[in-house]
């Protein structure tokens, strides 16, 4: 039977299963322009800008990797792991047009030695966990040129 | 804003409790840090007119009120209390808590103590299911801990000024040497660069030796005012100032990604500004009218070995992309120019999160008056502290002999 698939958090992402593919959801300020993520929907974070105005707007899907590295321990609680462990790696990835970097776990099977600062990626949304008869899902970033790494991300 | 014509603050008493994992109620450290700082400057509990404690968020109730268990430890006597919480800045924002009160003329003796007690392992967020706390949600949604942010900030070091991994075992390596007779560490064992190279890989590329440990441990300083230290002056010990102290925050877009945050802030509408790391001594240095090239010492904070290097160039020592040069000319050793971490820092002592910024503060005033023994750095006359407390909490003091 297929599991459900139901995003980790609330509104942080859409899955793109409408055919409009997976995106990170930020908040553009009505006053300044100025990208938050996870969206901002109270203050803006310029000092300089007193909007109480944001537009929840789909942030680049591509982008370049800042920094990377991996997680050779199991993190702890509320951590949720894969039994037996499986390593994975992380990126912090730079978006041009947002001016902003936003971490990601990269798909598995992806190693540090696969990786260097600068390399092209992009967002696609994958399983985070499974439970019960849930897979829950989160952003994740992907070698740009890499095949669907994970069966179902684009739903 | 006009600075005070005479901003300094004496510190009359330095008292720790050794750091390790003791298992012990974290008031009882901090218990014996006040009452060793207390012995040290040779004042009683009873002449203490203002506690100032560094909270915990990891010991229930009593270590959100630190001041107060402090003060209830050491046996109520009415005297006013405070406790703040800055994460790993909270010791220097309880320091500028003590200064600032002595400073208004509003007490002439102050007790500032921080204390921990620590879980093994990897620090984990506060428990229960916290869906609007970044600090809970990055481990659920990321399994980003403490380290990964440490190592996305090595790699990039390696990429942009060609860092090697032996590099960062040599900071380890020396720290580990000038820990090695620092009664209050944790760890006091010398280790080569193989043995740090050859530890497990942790987060890439930062390995098991390199990541600082979580430790109990416990500090405290006895402040005063200046007319308070000149009236008792006269004994053999050189009387060491806290002259500047810096709890700074970061400047709209930071354009680094800092600890729990899932992203840096745009820089769509706003020009990225200059970065927060840099800012924290930079403040301490103006606040004291003098620069880094004055500092005899510094300790800073090396969550990871590779972070040490960043600190240099964050603190002025050199500029930036030439920490690993100052590291390989043995500038920052134990008998080079501006030693860093004469105390071994958190490789050897691990982080006892409230207390560590007391801490830091603690070793520098040992180091002032010449009396860090085995580690001494000869002729110092003015130390320097950094520290970056997660949620934006910078930290820095600036003492002088």
């Amino acid at each position: 039977m297929a599991q459900t698939r139901v995003p980790a958090v609330e509104g942080w992402f859409t899955t793109g299963e409408d055919g409009t593919g997976p995106a990170l959801l930020g908040s553009r300020c009505a006053g300044c322009g100025t990208f938050a993520f996870p969206a901002e929907s109270a203050f803006c974070r310029n000092p300089d800008c007193a909007s109480t105005s944001f537009e929840t707007v789909p942030l680049s899907t591509r982008g370049r990797i800042w920094s990377y590295t991996d997680a050779r321990y199991q993190p702890p609680d509320p951590y949720v792991a894969a039994d037996p462990y499986e390593p994975f790696c992380l990126a912090a990835v730079e978006l041009a047009a947002e001016k902003l970097v936003v971490m990601g776990q990269m798909v598995g099977g992806v190693t540090v030695d696969d990786l260097t600062v600068g390399d092209e990626v992009e967002l696609v949304v994958d399983t985070l966990y499974a439970e019960g008869e849930c897979d829950y899902l989160v952003w994740k970033w992907r070698p740009v040129g890499a095949g669907p790494v994970t069966p179902g991300w684009e739903g | 804003m006009a600075a005070p014509q005479d901003a300094r603050v004496a510190v009359l008493g330095a008292g720790m409790h050794a750091w390790g994992k003791w298992g012990r109620p974290f008031a009882e450290y901090g218990l014996a840090a006040a009452r060793d700082a207390l012995d040290d400057a040779g004042l009683g509990w009873r002449d203490v007119q203002y506690v100032s404690g560094a909270d915990t968020i990891r010991n229930g109730y009593p270590g959100f009120v630190a001041g107060a268990t402090f003060a209830q430890a050491l046996g109520w006597t009415g005297v006013p209390v405070s406790s703040v919480y800055a994460a790993c800045a909270s010791g220097a924002v309880a320091i500028a808590n003590a200064r600032a009160q002595i400073l208004a003329g509003l007490c002439d003796v102050a007790l500032v103590v921080g204390a921990d007690t620590t879980p093994k392992g990897f620090f984990a967020p506060v428990g229960g299911e916290r869906k609007d706390d970044p600090d809970w949600l990055r481990f659920r949604l990321l399994g980003a801990t403490n380290p990964t942010y440490f190592a996305l900030y090595a790699r990039r070091r390696m990429d942009r000024f060609g860092a090697t991994e032996e590099d960062f075992a040599q900071v380890k390596v020396k720290n580990a040497r000038h820990g090695l007779a620092n009664p209050k560490a944790r760890y006091r064992k010398e280790v080569t660069v193989a043995e740090v190279l050859g530890s497990p890989m942790v987060a890439d590329p930062l390995r098991l030796l390199e990541i600082c440990a979580t430790s109990d441990g416990g500090a405290a300083l006895v402040l005063s005012s200046m007319d308070f230290a000149r009236r008792r002056a006269g004994g053999s010990t050189p009387l060491v100032t806290v002259d500047a102290v810096s709890t700074v925050t970061p400047t709209f877009p930071n354009a680094v990604i800092e600890m729990p945050n899932f992203a840096t802030d745009s820089a769509a509408a706003v020009e990225p500004a200059p970065g927060f790391r840099p800012s924290i001594a930079a403040a301490a240095y103006a606040q004291a009218g003098i620069g880094p090239e004055d500092v005899s010492l510094a300790e800073v904070y090396d969550l990871s070995s590779a972070l040490e290097l960043d600190w240099y160039e964050d603190i002025g020592l050199c500029g930036e992309g030439e920490a690993e040069k100052l590291l390989r000319d043995g500038v920052t050793a134990l008998g080079g120019r501006v030693p860093v971490n004469p105390s071994g820092g958190l490789s050897c002592f691990g982080e006892a999160i409230p207390a560590q910024a007391i801490a830091q503060v603690c070793e520098c005033v040992w180091q002032l008056r010449g009396s860090a023994t085995g580690r001494q750095v000869e002729g110092a006359t003015v130390a320097v502290t950094a520290n970056q407390g997660l949620f934006g909490h910078g930290s820095s003091v600036l003492l002088r002999r």
